[in-house]
């Protein structure tokens, strides 16, 4: 005869809310691991259940990368925080160059968080990275006091590797190099706000919200060191984006509007909420900085890729030692294209 | 964003750029102020100036609401908020205003009082509602294009009976200040603006009409266009104005017929009336007292002033003494002229109100235009 064993009563996944007692490293702990995070993210080394994960890696350089989410809400049209935060990690290791591997993703729960919603959120990580094709390797899970977070907050972690030959990084903008955006600009921003319950417009803008490093795999591929540096233009848009390249690499920009794609219904959006579409944040979008010899070759390899097909030159790099970021708008004149200064819009990503 | 894109047509704007240029005589100088920060915002963001002939130039006026508010008000109202029962309403705009002493309605929030940005009035009227253990107080800045509507929260509040719901009104009126602008026979030579003509407000024009800029325009012998806020709307403002000075003329003539008639908006007009009434004086950052130039709450709506109900004595408070804010507001420095500009003065960190808000001349030139101040040809234009 052998002891009876403990029969484990199954997480109450529909109707169930997260307790303090599912952060405390016991039981409940385990098993919402086991019934949440293992099946949505559905890997062997997650499966090991270790504390870390052990893996092999292919000669040449890493790059590590790490990002926090905090967006409220935490569902918008085209995405969640689930695929936002795997997205966001992926996309700034692969702003290197770096074809990403693995993931590792800590949350912070609140008390009486819906199961339902955590299950939902796991079931779009795990959905997004392997679309990416890289996997959620290790994770942690803390639970806090009612009141003490809103909802949830994601921090993803993610390694890659940098094929050999390839360095690409915010100081290498050269004067002259021409500037290449991957498509339309604001949709991520715009598509949150919309749902933001204090600005409830009826709007179909959708997040463009999506994993990069399949476009940047075709970039490295058509012109490999001709790249010179790659970003993605998050909070604060393109016009921070640029304003940053411009200070790292000492140099200014000269863009141009008219070669801007920013959707009709963004456009409007942005109208009324008196934004600018240059400072809204993107989470599908590159900013590429490439050697005018190969600026060609790169945007029809771009353009060929179905996160790339809207790409466009839009600008080249100046010689400027006060760092302007100008445009000559579509009306004829010139301006500078600045930081966004006062409030950020907040929690966006 | 169909309406809107007509508005913004390149290729409209360089053909009649090119008819500004053509039409504009050589040999005379045209000199344009826009009078509101609306405009201003336009001229900066869509690079106006690059499009007009050298001989043509904007003046940037005093059209900004957070720009002309004096100091010491900025002052009352942080002691207002300060006060233990109130809960201070207002615009995001107005809280980074630079206050004495290094002050801020933004610090005194962050010192603990409870001051809350608000997108409209009536949602301090309905907070009043909600929280009836909060003397609720709205401070009311702009010109005639706000004012209709702090009325609107004033009556619902009165039919509302709300007893904790009062306004610290900084509503001012537009055409005083031109007088005070072009009035200037009484200054010293170096301290008159050289104006040949003006761009009347949009947003305001729509509830006041076209008629009240008419006595201007004839006592000081002055053109008025009255003009739209999208770029297109400027540039041709601009050609109406040249031709004018070409053919001897000095009349009111409106641009923006799409939304504004001669007398205005009669219902918003009367609202205005019924709730507030006129000042005998106030002071205006960069133009000083000017007579009959602001509204206060009339007697019979006296409830709901808090000037009445907290007794605000005003305290004068000067000006930071290296801001050229005053002349820049008066159309007699341009932003880069002063010392602090881009300096000590800039938009995460500003020393004076003309930077804080999008529509003040320095915020405009410091987010769109300041490049210019390295190119001499650009510059002298
Ligand atoms: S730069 Fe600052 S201090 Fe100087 S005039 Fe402009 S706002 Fe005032």
């Amino acid at each position: 005869m052998t002891a009876p064993r403990l029969r484990r009563r199954k997480l109450d996944i529909k109707t169930g809310l997260v307790d303090l007692s599912h952060g405390a490293g016991g039981r409940a702990s385990a098993q919402l691991v086991d019934d949440i995070f293992r099946p949505a993210f559905d890997n062997a080394l997650l499966d090991l259940g270790n504390d870390q994960a052990a893996f092999d890696v292919a000669a040449g350089r890493m790059v590590m990368s790490t990002d926090g989410h905090v967006i409220w809400p935490l569902f918008f049209p085209g995405g969640d925080i689930g695929s936002l935060s795997v997205h966001g990690t992926i996309n700034d290791l692969a702003m290197a160059g770096a074809q990403p591997l693995h993931l590792a993703a800590s949350y912070i729960l609140e008390e009486g968080f819906p199961l339902a919603d955590l299950q939902r959120i796991a079931i779009s990580m795990g959905r997004a990275a392997r679309a990416a094709g890289v996997a959620i390797v290790t994770g942690d899970t803390k639970v806090v006091e009612r009141g003490k977070a809103d909802g949830l907050f994601i921090t993803t972690t993610g390694i890659g590797v940098v094929p050999p030959g390839i360095v690409i990084s915010g100081d290498r903008a050269r004067p002259g190099d021409r500037v290449i955006a991957s498509g339309s600009i604001g949709d991520h921003g715009v598509a949150v706000m919309s749902r933001r319950a204090n600005l409830g417009f009826e709007t179909e803008i959708v997040s463009d919200s999506a994993a990069l490093n399949g476009l940047v795999a075709a970039m490295v591929g058509a012109v490999g060191a001709g790249l010179r540096v790659m970003r993605d233009p998050t909070r604060g848009g393109l016009a921070a984006t640029l304003n940053e390249i411009a200070r790292q690499s000492r140099c200014g920009f000269h863009i141009h509007e008219s070669a801007l794609v920013v959707r009709p219904d963004v456009a409007a959006a942005c109208e009324l909420l008196g934004l600018d579409p240059l400072n809204v944040a993107n989470e599908g979008k590159l900013v590429a900085i490439v050697d005018p010899a190969a600026a060609d070759r790169l945007l029809a390899a771009m353009q060929a890729h179905p996160l790339g097909r809207e790409a466009s030159i839009i600008g080249t790099v100046t010689e400027d030692d006060q760092g302007f970021v100008q445009m000559t708008t579509a009306f004829g004149g010139d301006r500078i294209v600045d930081w966004l200064t006062g409030e950020q819009l907040p929690r966006i990503c | 964003m169909k309406y809107i894109d007509e508005y913004r047509d390149g290729t409209l704007a360089r053909s009649i750029a090119a008819t500004i240029a053509a039409e504009a005589a050589i040999d005379r100088r045209y000199r344009f102020m826009e009078f509101c920060g609306g405009h201003t915002h336009a001229i900066s963001r869509y690079g106006l100036e690059d499009l007009l002939p050298a001989n043509v130039t904007m003046v940037h006026g005093p059209g900004c609401p957070v720009c002309v508010l004096p100091v010491g008000r900025i002052d009352d109202a942080i002691r207002l908020a300060m006060r233990p029962e109130v809960t201070l309403c207002t615009y995001a705009d107005l809280l980074r205003v630079p206050a004495s002493g290094g002050t801020s309605l933004l610090k005194a929030k962050a010192a603990g009082a409870d001051i809350r940005m608000i997108t409209s009035p009536l949602d301090a009227v309905l907070m009043a509602e909600a929280e009836p253990a909060r003397e609720v107080v709205f401070l009311a800045i702009g010109f005639e294009t706000t004012t209709p509507s702090t009325a609107l929260s004033i009556d619902l509040a009165h039919k509302k009976r709300l007893g904790n719901f009062s306004v610290f009104c900084n509503h001012v009126l537009t055409p005083p200040a031109i007088r005070a602008i072009l009035d200037t026979a009484h200054l010293p030579p170096d301290e008159r603006v050289q104006i040949d003509g003006f761009i009347g407000p949009a947003h305001v024009s729509t509830v006041i009409g076209t008629e009240p800029y008419r006595a201007l325009c004839a006592q000081f012998a002055k053109p008025v266009v009255v003009a739209g806020f999208e770029p297109l709307d400027v540039l041709q403002a601009i050609l109406m104005l040249v031709r004018q000075m070409n053919a001897g003329h000095y009349r009111v003539e409106n641009q923006y017929i799409r939304a504004v008639t001669a007398t205005g908006n009669r219902l918003a007009q009367s609202a205005m009336t019924e709730v507030f009434a006129m000042r005998d004086t106030f002071e205006w950052r960069g133009l000083g007292q000017l007579p009959h130039s602001a509204l206060r709450l009339s007697d019979a709506f006296a409830a709901f002033d808090a000037e009445r109900r907290f007794c605000v004595v005003p305290v004068a408070a000067a000006d930071n003494p290296a801001c050229e804010c005053a002349d820049v507001l008066r159309g007699l420095k341009k932003p880069a002229d002063c010392k602090l500009f881009g300096t000590t003065c800039s938009p995460e960190a500003p020393m004076g109100s003309c930077m804080v808000s999008p529509e003040g001349a320095c915020a405009a030139h410091w987010t769109y235009g300041r490049f210019r101040d390295r190119i001499p040809a650009r510059a002298a234009a």
